[in-house]
């Protein structure tokens, strides 16, 4: 299952039933060149809505928030040596981090694809 | 001619439009007993020769640490400051520039301030140091904040040999950033041990070196003693010309150092402005608060300089950034450069040769004096003597002979009797023979 925040974060339900969360393609494009990303600790608890995570380009800093509350169970170390994966490869090798989930029934206020695809062409 | 350029109907206008009766009850956050009860008692008049010839007679009741033999310290330090210091910071390309947002007109300060980082990370021995803080205290807040950020925790233990006033800082940030110290008590014999306080909640050790009271130590056991508890290593540097002789922080495991710079470049000023110095490791470099110049290349690839790691500050981060602090002491820090790159590797270590020689000199000399010990068994140009009487009296009566003897202890340990009768003593390149004899005498004849 793939959802989506109105912050441009990106949350997918994995087969194990963690979910591993991203920021979006449009996202990335807004950024421009990611050079940095500072990621949550291992264990750390995460609230819906709260920072999670920081990703910096050469034009700003964004905060990423956690899309639903849970703890986070890995984090993506790629990211640490090869920034722009977030930009190649936003939806898959620049994933930042994967959360064992409290409450699942969150994920059915976020948006699904196509809900978020008419959400970011309401964006221009 | 009328100077000042509101009436009284323009002042009860602008006071009825915000609806408060009087200026007075605008400064009601000012606790009463530090507000004044009456206007302060001023002539109503006067000419601009006359103005001169007051100040003239109030300038005059100050004793000027150049015009007699002076050994104050604890902080500040007296150096010669060549002439091309203060003739190149005035050059209005430098004087007048703000702080360099727009690299395409701003090289020159870029590339002075790239140089001071590469000067400051090199005297401390560390990977990389910043565009300069406000001075060595809030350098020393702003490191055990770092420390914070880095490690996750939010209690930092201070030295007894850390300057008291570097304390009081890190206590305002920590009052109101939500941050805890465990303070060391004052430490004049330098034999403290605080590995055993170092916990898993130690965000970060800060020390001293040389100690306030004027010790050197390694300190590199005790860096390891942190990294064995998750904690960092901050090393306080007040008198920045010691670095010339001793082992530097990097050498010794520091993660951070905070520093006072005056001592190249700066002249004591009656306490400012001065020049905060930041170095930390190259792993710590997005933690690290304040201005950041890199060095690039434009689209020709030609060399360059620019502003980089911006998103760190508050411009950028807003409430999120590292620190408040979104500025530098560009013009302090150029003097520094300056001052630095006059003197060279070979005049750095001369320089601090000399005022360690200096201050051997005068430890032998007032070692002999009736009465008088050496506190310390090691010192830079700063050490610590026990007086058989309050060291402030002795000072008083010493600042009547127009000797500026050093720093009691007891002016920033007012409540510590043991300590009363302590005086920090400095000397520097500026201290002649004379005024060394000068001092040994007036000390065996007042005691």
């Amino acid at each position: 299952m793939l959802r989506f925040t109105n912050e441009h974060e990106w949350i997918r339900v994995e087969t194990d039933g963690a979910a591993t969360v991203g920021i979006t393609s449009y996202a990335q494009e807004q950024l421009g060149d990611v050079v940095y990303v500072e990621l949550p600790a291992l264990g750390k608890e995460v609230t819906k809505g709260g920072d999670a995570a920081v990703v910096e380009s050469v034009k700003a800093a964004s905060e990423v928030y956690a899309p639903v509350d849970g703890k986070v169970v890995a984090v993506n170390d790629k990211l640490s040596g090869e920034p722009s994966l977030v930009n190649s490869s936003p939806m898959g090798d620049g994933w930042f981090f994967r959360l064992q989930l409290s409450d699942k029934s969150q994920l059915d206020a976020l948006m699904d694809e196509a809900a978020y695809k008419k959400f970011c062409e309401g964006q221009h | 001619m009328r100077y000042l350029p509101l009436t009284d109907a323009d002042r009860r206008a602008m006071l009825q439009a915000i609806g408060v009766p009087s200026i007075d009850s605008l400064y009601r956050d000012v606790p009463e007993k530090a507000r004044l009860k009456a206007p302060v008692d001023l002539p109503s008049h006067m000419g601009e020769i006359e103005v001169e010839r007051a100040f003239q007679a109030f300038a005059s009741a100050n004793i000027g640490a150049s015009a007699v033999p002076s050994f104050l310290g604890a902080g500040a330090y007296r150096h010669h400051i060549p002439a091309t210091v203060d003739h190149l910071v005035q050059r209005g390309e430098f004087l007048t520039s703000y702080t360099p947002y727009q690299p395409e007109v701003s090289q020159g300060t870029l590339q002075a301030l790239f140089e001071f980082q590469t000067q400051v990370a090199l005297i401390t021995g560390m990977e990389v140091a910043n565009a300069s803080m406000y001075d060595g205290a809030t350098a020393c807040a702003e490191a055990v904040m770092m420390a914070n950020r880095i490690t996750g925790r939010k209690k930092a233990i201070l030295s007894g040999g850390l300057h008291p006033h570097y304390r009081a800082v890190c206590a305002t940030h920590g009052r109101w950033s939500g941050f805890s110290l465990d303070a060391a008590e004052p430490d004049p014999e330098g034999d403290e041990d605080l590995a055993a306080r170092v916990d898993g909640e130690t965000s970060c050790v800060v020390v001293q070196s040389p100690s306030f009271f004027g010790h050197l130590r390694d300190h590199a056991a005790l860096a390891q003693a942190c990294h064995a508890k998750g904690a960092l290593l901050v090393v306080v540097v007040t008198e920045i010309v010691s670095l010339g002789a001793v082992k530097s922080p990097g050498e010794m495991g520091a993660d951070i150092v905070a520093a006072e710079g005056q001592s190249i470049g700066v002249p004591l000023g009656f306490g400012g402005p001065y020049l905060g110095l930041f170095a930390t490791r190259e792993r710590f470099v997005r933690q690290m608060p304040g201005r950041l110049c890199g060095e690039t290349v434009d689209v020709d690839g030609r060399r360059g300089w620019v502003l980089t790691l911006s998103t760190r500050e508050q411009h950028i981060r807003r409430e999120k950034a590292t620190s408040n602090i979104c500025t530098n002491s560009g013009l302090c820090a150029l003097a520094f450069t300056i001052h630095l790159s006059l003197l060279g590797e070979a005049g750095f270590t001369r320089l601090a040769a000399l005022n360690h020689a200096k201050a051997v000199q005068l430890a032998e000399r007032l070692g002999k004096v009736k009465g008088v010990s050496v506190v310390n068994d090691t010192f830079f140009n700063e050490f610590t003597l026990r007086l058989p009487k309050p060291a402030a009296q002795i000072v008083d009566t010493l600042a009547g002979r127009r000797i500026l003897a050093g720093v009691p202890v007891s002016r920033f340990y007012p409540d510590k009797s043991p300590l009363a009768n302590l005086l920090l003593v400095a000397a520097t390149e500026m201290n002649t023979d004379a005024d060394i004899g000068a001092l040994a005498k007036a000390l065996e004849e007042v005691l």
